[in-house]
């Protein structure tokens, strides 16, 4: 049907609701926020019935945007995801009180969507009474996820527990949360069963175990349930009895003596665990126990282990039963033999995140290194996303591990000393990730380390044309490296660097690009008051924000560049200076 | 072979503003000479103004003359352009390596400075979580080769980039004891403990100890990339009080001492109480400055008096 057929009608206004609501049905399938956007820009009609059509929104940068526009554009959104600091803040790099506060929102929704249902934070601080005031405001809340957030404790979490009656989801992921004791799980009543995914692995202590088995037995949806460490082996067999129908399983502590009874009675709860999917946990597991596991493995497609200090034999152990994994994870203990045996026993294996057990000790001599890499590439050639923390690469193995493994989408590698060159011919890491973009031309996302020279920014501005997020760390020569990448990444949304030789030419280089990027991070880098005061006059709809320590140094420490339709924010924190 | 490395803590009084300037200015060169002056000023300023944890009972070590690290070695003098020095000694090929053993900038080093630096700019470096810093990480494996003590671990803010829960998860788990059998699942008490000044906090399990030396001696290893270790490892035997000359020391020197909320919310001194009696109620820990912990001393004054 085409709009504009039936705007020019000369017939009355009443033709033209016809394909308005045949619009609205079809545009209420779309899903994608990705598609929505392009709908929106089609033409008016099409704008405004995809802004009514519009139940979630997804928010990637708080500050772009502001509470009120969004309720404004978009009446009848049921789920909000948004995202607040800048990524470098998860490593300390943000100082405290820098903001992304959701309270205002909260309030803000608490008016225009009185029946908002879902709401899901990364980044973002949020108290103890923004979740008591989440609770109590909108009496359909099903479903809160929490990722990396900060500034509430267990408190808020039993608020949520208390009022939120048809709560279907609590989802707490690594945050800065206080802990006051894991009464919270008891603020359930005792006639709440609509949970369905439940996730506190991340607690840092005791929660209340009667109160969990209980909320576990009555809670017949629940599919994903994901406990803290506390929680013992004997007391994993007794939830999982209750809940046989889980597809997501983290468990508890994974050490405790059993007698050949429990240890038949656990193997038999899992046994009957004929859903699942996902395993995690397993803190301070040994082979030990894996067997208990063997028969619930084989459905398996995600297992992450990077909370289990494994040694490679264990690993040779346990993932032959696992021949359907997609995703693993695991810690650096595993060394490179672990790695072969995930070579050769996982050969759908998609995702690989290999974390350091300790990434401060560097004259330890262990952890992985490029052999294990190499190892995976050649027996899984489906391997797609990477994150590997290694003490040394070099140059020919990345180049042999992208040509066994072309598609990947996100190259994420961490050689753990700053400016590391390849150990073997103490060159710079430049040809390793000329060789990844080159190859791996649906790369979106891209992490660099070890010794890098301009020659590196070269290449990523020439082949990475897909390139959708970069972070540097201590790599480039100067400022064309910065200049090559912002002028040949035409896709490039997001970008932090920090401690590189970048200035202001390089800064100001993109200043045509930054309206179509979510943001840019420079920190302790070489670029002045100046050209930030110069990139925040020419673009008045950029906020650049500037972090600066030292009165007297013209250059500041970090800078942080984002569009926004909503102007300087103004919640920002005398330490950061809105140019 | 050389005595155990001491090391400064950067981020005390004048050493800190000094040391600010140094990472913030690192490859300025106009700021260089300036950043020479003050980088001879915290060698000679950081032996007053070292730190450690004290525990009733211990006694304050030798200080050792000449054990000063300055911040970047002997780079900042050699050349100023920060960035210039790190890429030039990035080029010398296994200078970073793991592996590479003894390598030629150890040795250059100590040769060149023996007095003022140790082991080249391997640095322990707290800042403030605005700043991060410059630092090579090269001779940590070589001080080890020295045979000396736990080698200087070179610190930069936020790198490698892990989570801030993943880096306190597995602190916490490498300083459980290995051969725990299975105890692990019978009780555990993870209280936080933080330091005045560190960029994060940790988690240790009271259980994993029996008495308070033991505890004392592995802050001292988990905060000892924040501070200088070791002494009260040499703690007096059999001591479980303070001697009032003793709490003045430690109160009054630049010296941390070790403080803990109790179930009342109380902040109280370390070491007073029997060890069970502390585990049942402590709720978290806190490496407090001297000087801020002098508000505990009259408690613990009276007890002394009292008790002498």
């Amino acid at each position: 049907m085409d709009p504009k057929r039936s705007r020019n009608s000369p017939d009355s206004p009443e033709s033209t609701r016809f394909p308005d609501e045949v619009l609205e049905r079809v545009l209420s399938l779309l899903r994608s926020h990705k598609d929505r956007s392009s709908v929106s820009l089609v033409c008016k009609d099409w704008y405004n019935a995809e802004r009514w059509t519009r139940t979630h929104v997804f928010i990637g940068n708080c500050y772009s945007v502001s509470p009120e526009i969004v309720s404004g554009r978009f009446p009848a959104i049921r789920s909000v995801t948004l995202k607040g600091k800048p990524r470098f803040s998860d490593f300390n790099l943000v100082p405290e009180n820098w903001g992304a506060d959701i309270h205002q929102w909260l309030v803000v929704f608490a008016e225009k969507y009185p029946f908002l249902e879902e709401l899901r934070l990364k980044r973002m601080t949020v108290t103890d009474e923004s979740l008591e005031f989440l609770a109590t405001s909108f009496s359909n809340f099903r479903a809160i996820s929490l990722l990396s957030c900060d500034g509430f404790s267990t408190d808020g979490l039993a608020a949520i527990a208390t009022h939120c009656k048809n709560l279907t989801e609590l989802d707490i992921q690594e945050n800065d949360m206080e802990d006051n004791g894991g009464g919270w799980l008891s603020c359930f009543p005792e006639n709440f069963t609509s949970l369905e995914v439940l996730n506190f692995a991340s607690q840092q202590g005791d929660v209340s175990f009667d109160a969990l088995e209980r909320l576990v037995a009555r809670c017949k949806s629940l599919r994903v349930l994901k406990v803290d460490k506390y929680v013992k082996l004997e007391q994993l067999h007794r939830l999982l009895v209750q809940s046989p129908q889980l597809t997501d399983l983290g468990t508890g502590n994974f050490q405790q003596e059993l007698t050949p009874r429990q240890f038949a009675e656990l193997e038999s709860a899992f046994r009957n665990c004929k859903n699942l999917h996902t395993l995690s946990g397993l803190w301070d597991a040994t082979s030990l126990y894996f067997p208990v596991l063997y028969s619930a493995c084989g459905s398996l497609t995600f297992l992450n282990l990077s909370y289990a200090a494994l040694q490679s034999g264990d690993l040779v152990k346990l993932l032959p039963h696992c021949p359907n994994l997609r995703r693993l994870w695991v810690l650096d203990t595993v060394e490179d033999k672990g790695l072969e045996a995930i070579g050769s026993s996982c050969p759908l294996l998609a995702e690989l995140r290999v974390f350091p057990a300790d990434p401060f000790d560097l004259d330890i001599n262990h952890g992985v290194t490029e052999s294990g890499f190499i190892a995976v590439s050649c027996g899984c050639p489906k391997l797609h996303y990477v994150l590997y923390f290694c003490r040394q690469m070099t140059n020919a193995a990345v180049a042999t591990i992208v040509q066994n493994c072309p598609d990947f989408t996100h190259f994420r590698l961490c050689i753990m000393n700053p400016r590391q060159p390849d150990y073997l011919t103490g060159e710079p890491m430049d040809e390793a990730f000329g060789a990844v973009v080159k190859t791996c031309t649906k790369l979106q996302r891209l992490a660099i380390s070890g010794l890098l020279t301009d020659l590196t920014f070269e290449y990523i501005g020439k082949y990475a044309k897909n390139l959708e997020t970069l972070s540097v760390a201590f790599a480039g020569s100067s400022d064309w490296g910065m200049q090559c990448v912002l002028r040949g990444c035409a896709k490039l949304r997001k970008l932090e660097i920090r401690d590189s030789p970048f200035g202001n030419a390089a800064l100001l280089s993109g200043l045509a690009k930054y309206e179509s990027m979510r943001s840019l991070w420079m920190s302790a880098c070489n670029v002045t008051m100046n050209a930030c005061r110069i990139l925040a006059r020419e673009k008045p709809r950029l906020n650049v924000e500037v972090m600066k320590d030292d009165e007297t140094d013209s250059r500041v420490d970090k800078v942080y560049v984002y569009r926004s339709v909503a102007g300087p924010r103004r919640d920002a924190p005398p330490f950061v200076l809105t140019l | 072979m050389s005595p155990p490395l001491v090391h400064d803590y950067i981020g005390l009084s004048e050493a800190s503003s000094s040391s600010d300037k140094l990472s913030s200015s690192s490859s300025s060169s106009s700021s260089s000479t300036e950043d020479e002056k003050k980088s001879n000023n915290i060698d000679l300023n950081l032996k007053e103004t070292e730190l450690r944890l004290g525990l009733p009972g211990s006694k304050a070590p030798e200080r050792k003359a000449g054990l000063v690290l300055s911040l970047f070695g002997n780079d900042l003098e050699d050349k100023p352009n920060g960035f210039k020095s790190f890429d030039d000694l990035g080029k010398s090929g296994n200078l970073f390596s793991p592996r590479s053993g003894k390598n030629g900038l150890m040795e250059s080093n100590t040769t060149t400075q023996p007095s003022s630096c140790l082991a080249g700019p391997s640095v322990r470096e707290v800042v403030p979580p605005s700043k991060s810093v410059q630092e090579k990480k090269t001779q940590v494996s070589t001080s080890n080769q020295h045979g000396s003590a736990p080698a200087a671990k070179a610190q930069v803010v936020g790198w490698p980039p892990i989570r801030s829960f993943r880096k306190n998860t597995m602190a916490t788990n490498s300083t459980k004891s290995v051969d725990d059998d299975g105890k692990s699942g019978s009780g555990c008490l993870y209280v936080k403990v933080s330091m005045d000044g560190a960029p994060y906090l940790r988690k240790v399990d009271l259980k994993t100890y029996s008495n308070y030396m033991e505890i004392s001696s592995a802050l001292e290893k988990m905060f000892s990339c924040f501070t200088i270790g070791p002494c009260s490892s040499q703690g007096l035997p059999g001591r479980d009080g303070l001697s009032e000359s003793h709490l003045m020391d430690l109160l009054h020197g630049s010296e941390y001492v070790l403080t803990y909320e109790d179930k009342d919310g109380d902040w109280m001194l370390v070491g007073d109480v029997p060890w069970e009696m502390f585990t049942n109620s402590c709720k978290r820990l806190r490496i407090m400055k001297g000087s801020e912990a002098i508000g505990l001393a009259p408690r613990a004054m009276e007890k002394c008096k009292n008790r002498n």
